[in-house]
């Protein structure tokens, strides 16, 4: 069965260190004070690397990869 | 291994070098690593490179940090003249070897190294109780120092000047972080910014009372162009 | 458990249990003038129908009925109850109720009224809710700046507790009284030992809440009907209301009506009806403010019309939220009422989510700004209210955020005035919207 996978921010850890959205500027845009804006929840397969590679570099694991069987 | 032994039964003391050419090195990019990551946990965010370089340049430099301490610990073993056990190297204050200095130095690269295998699994352990573990980083960094200053290379003044110039870099760098770290809480941000220029403090001291003459072990062999060699070979003698 | 009482099976038993104006829940007190007792309430419902038994593994009648009546949340968000119910008897292990008797918005005062009124139907209903989801401790939570009631209230328990009333203990607290604190997740913070600020889902309350079981949430308004549903069955429920909205509802008017006040109106009533129960209006409405300081701002002559339910004022944009409706006179100024509410709304962020940190007091700032007739930023505003939606850890942005959008659409005309010529009259007239005294919340206040 595919899998869907979806970026979700976790607000309240978020200190708008902004890493994932050089890492991931397709889907993920900054507002004006660093907080990160999700362009669209769903990760397209093309993009899976680079968003796991954002989740992974989120210093205080705030963004999550959540995935869900369609 | 047998490699290593034959360097260390062949050359003029080869090993020795090694060991102390490698946890310079370990040193240094310890360091780094940790201002680095105190870089990174204080939000600094430089015009020309992006954040996430930081943080990247944290984590392999955080990499390379252990390969040189790996290094320094297996000369170290390696070297016959120098009586510490694996065993002394794993487990804290059972070496009679310079006890307190080798006893501070297994402290440290096990706090390091919980340090980094945390790490490696954070995003399965949660930011909690992955930090929780990496706050020990803070005081892995100013024990390793403390381990190094008696050393042999310790009176070189090249070697103080290294020695001077990381706590300089790190104690910067703290009280920046604390400061950035505000506002409120400031009773525990003005005790932890005492406690960080209370190590420099600590460690002047510490030197000047002259320690650093040490008792037994290997003589120094106080000559740049000796200590330029050694660091060469190094490599050589940590992977056979 | 649906099964009906053989004395009230008829028709005109049954009507008898709807008071003047269709009235259940203030039924009592719309008969007897007084609030209800325990005795009182024993005399006209009986005690609490518990089913005889409890098996486990198989759904409580009462969740059915409640599924059947088509009751929806009175808290704000009018998520069907009986979806809710079912979802939390079916996780594992036992669970936690609590009543959110908060009442944190400041228009609103229908859960006080309710509490105070007929305390023992909420009772009811939390007890019985409880027993159908397999709980074995309620947990009424109420406002720490409403202390009779607190006592009030832990008096009702007691007596029930001596007479034997309920199988599972009810546990009566008092929680602080801020804007955020009443959201459900500050609730379950709050009873694990915590600061009652909202916390990140998921793990959702009905998965993991209070003791980290599954804990059902309801507002005290809700767990009341539950206590009538029980007793009367969906049928009866349905006979008030709209098939798709059935039921009554309280509500709270305020504003430009005569009699501003807490009443209970049939679902689906249409607005100008709900306004007439209150005395009508007392001046020319300008808008109405649906839902509180959360809700919608809908012009006065596209809403009379429209019926007091989800789904009609959904299609313009509104909800019913907690029943509340203030009415704004023409005279007064909904840009310098919404630039009021929305500083409030700033002050009484949790501080724990940065866009809403830092993004409701930038929009208070731009609106208040606007209200004063500075010519502002409307671009800037109007993406900063943009940004606010989804981006908090509770919904406290997504209120603001529609309060803002919604003024701006409303108001419109009175924008383009602003800009041009000025603050108009209505800023200099007493405030409609009474936000009371508020400071912000900080540290300590929160436990
Ligand atoms: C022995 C190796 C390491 C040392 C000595 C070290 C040291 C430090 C120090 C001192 C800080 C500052 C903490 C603060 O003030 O908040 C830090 C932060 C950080 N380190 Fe490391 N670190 C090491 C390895 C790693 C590794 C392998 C990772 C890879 C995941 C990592 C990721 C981070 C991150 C993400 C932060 C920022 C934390 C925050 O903002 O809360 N570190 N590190
Ligand atoms: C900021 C905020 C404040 C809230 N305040 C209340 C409140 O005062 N009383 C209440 O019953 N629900 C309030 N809610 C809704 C609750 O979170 C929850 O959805 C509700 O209690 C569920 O009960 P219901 O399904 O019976 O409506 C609030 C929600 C938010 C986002
Ligand atoms: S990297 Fe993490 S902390 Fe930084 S903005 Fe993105 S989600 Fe927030
Ligand atoms: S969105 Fe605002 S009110 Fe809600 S938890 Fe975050 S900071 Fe608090």
């Amino acid at each position: 069965m595919p899998k869907r996978h979806s970026l979700r921010v976790d607000p309240i850890s978020c200190d708008g260190h902004g890493l994932c959205a050089e890492l991931l500027p397709e889907l993920i845009g900054l507002d004006e004070w660093g907080y990160p804006v999700l362009r669209a929840t769903e990760v397209p397969g093309t993009l899976l690397d680079h968003a796991r590679r954002a989740v992974a570099a989120c210093p205080v694991l705030a963004l999550r990869l959540d995935r869900a069987s369609r | 291994m047998t490699g290593i032994m034959q360097f260390a039964a062949s050359g003029p003391r080869p090993l020795w070098y090694a060991t102390r050419a490698s946890g310079t090195i370990a040193l240094l990019l310890l360091t780094a690593t940790a201002v680095l990551g105190i870089a990174v946990g204080g939000r600094y965010a430089p015009q020309r490179i992006a954040r996430f370089e930081i943080s990247a340049l944290h984590r392999n430099l955080s990499v390379l940090t252990l390969a040189f301490l790996g290094l320094h610990i297996v000369t170290t073993i390696a070297d016959p003249l120098v009586p510490v056990s694996w065993w002394a190297a794993a487990v804290p204050f059972v070496s009679s070897y310079r006890a307190p200095w080798l006893g501070l130095a297994t402290v440290a690269s096990d706090m390091l190294l919980a340090v980094a295998v945390t790490s490696a699994v954070r995003l399965r352990l949660g930011r909690r109780r992955w930090k929780a573990v990496h706050w020990l980083a803070y005081a892995a960094w100013p024990v390793a120092l403390v381990h190094a200053t008696p050393g042999t290379d310790a009176r070189l003044p090249l070697q103080l000047g290294l020695y001077t110039g990381c706590l300089a870099a790190v104690v910067t760098v703290v009280c920046w972080r604390l400061y950035r770290a505000g506002p409120g809480r400031v009773a525990a941000r003005l005790s932890a910014a005492l406690t960080a220029l209370a190590v420099p403090a600590a460690l002047g001291g510490f030197l000047f009372s002259g320690p650093t003459h040490a008792r037994g072990g290997a003589p120094a062999t106080p000559l740049t162009v000796r200590y330029g060699q050694s660091s060469a070979r190094a490599p050589h003698g940590g992977s056979p | 458990m649906t099964e009906q009482p053989a004395v009230l099976s008829s028709t005109s038993a049954l009507d008898d249990l709807t008071g003047p104006h269709g009235a259940r829940l203030l039924h009592g007190w719309l008969t007897t003038g007084g609030p209800a007792d325990l005795n009182e309430h024993l005399n006209r419902y009986g005690p609490p129908p518990l089913p005889r038994t409890t098996r486990r593994r198989t759904v409580a009648p009462l969740v059915r009925a409640v599924e059947d009546a088509g009751l929806t949340g009175r808290g704000g968000a009018a998520f069907p109850t009986g979806r809710k119910l079912r979802t939390v008897a079916e996780a594992r292990g036992p669970a936690v109720v609590v009543a959110n008797g908060m009442e944190s918005e400041p228009a609103s005062r229908k859960d006080e009224v309710l509490l105070a009124l007929a305390p023992h139907l909420v009772l009811d209903g939390a007890v019985l809710a409880a027993v159908a989801v397999g709980a074995q401790v309620v947990h009424l939570c109420l406002p720490r700046t409403r202390q009779d009631q607190i006592r009030q209230l832990a008096e009702a328990v007691q007596q029930r507790r001596q007479r034997g009333i309920d199988p599972v203990p009810t546990q009566v607290h008092a929680l602080p009284h801020h804007y955020v604190s009443s959201e459900e997740t500050s609730l379950v913070s709050w009873l694990n030992g915590g600061d009652a600020r909202p916390a990140v889902t998921p793990p959702r309350p009905f998965e993991k809440g209070v003791d980290s079981r599954p804990t059902l949430i309801d507002n005290v308004e809700t767990l009341a009907h539950i206590a009538l549903i029980a007793r009367y069955g969906p049928t009866w429920f349905r006979r008030a209301g709209r098939p798709e909205a059935p039921g009554t509802t309280l509500v709270t008017l305020s504003g430009a009506v005569r009699q501003p006040g807490v009443y209970e109106v049939p679902m689906g009533l249409p607005l100008d009806a709900v306004l007439d129960v209150a005395g009508g209006r007392s001046a020319p409405l300008g808008a109405v403010l649906l839902g509180g300081f959360f809700g919608s701002w809908l012009a006065a002559r596209e809403a009379m019309a429209v019926p007091f339910t989800k789904s009609a004022l959904a299609e313009v944009g509104a909800g019913p939220g907690a029943g509340v409706v203030i009415a704004l006179p023409e005279s007064a100024c909904g840009l310098v009422e919404t630039a009021r509410v929305l500083e409030y709304l700033a002050a009484q962020s949790a501080q724990q989510c940065g866009p809403c940190r830092l993004g409701l007091p930038a929009v208070a700032a731009d609106f208040a700004e606007l209200a004063a007739g500075g010519a502002g930023d409307l671009e800037r505003l109007e993406r900063r209210v943009g940004l606010l939606p989804g981006r908090g850890a509770c919904r406290h942005p997504d209120g603001a955020s529609r309060l803002a959008a919604t003024a701006l659409r409303v108001f419109a005309e009175d924008v383009r005035h602003h800009v041009r010529n000025g603050p108009c009259a209505g800023a200099e007239r007493e405030p409609v919207l009474g936000v009371g005294a508020s400071h912000a919340p900080e540290g300590r206040d929160w436990r």
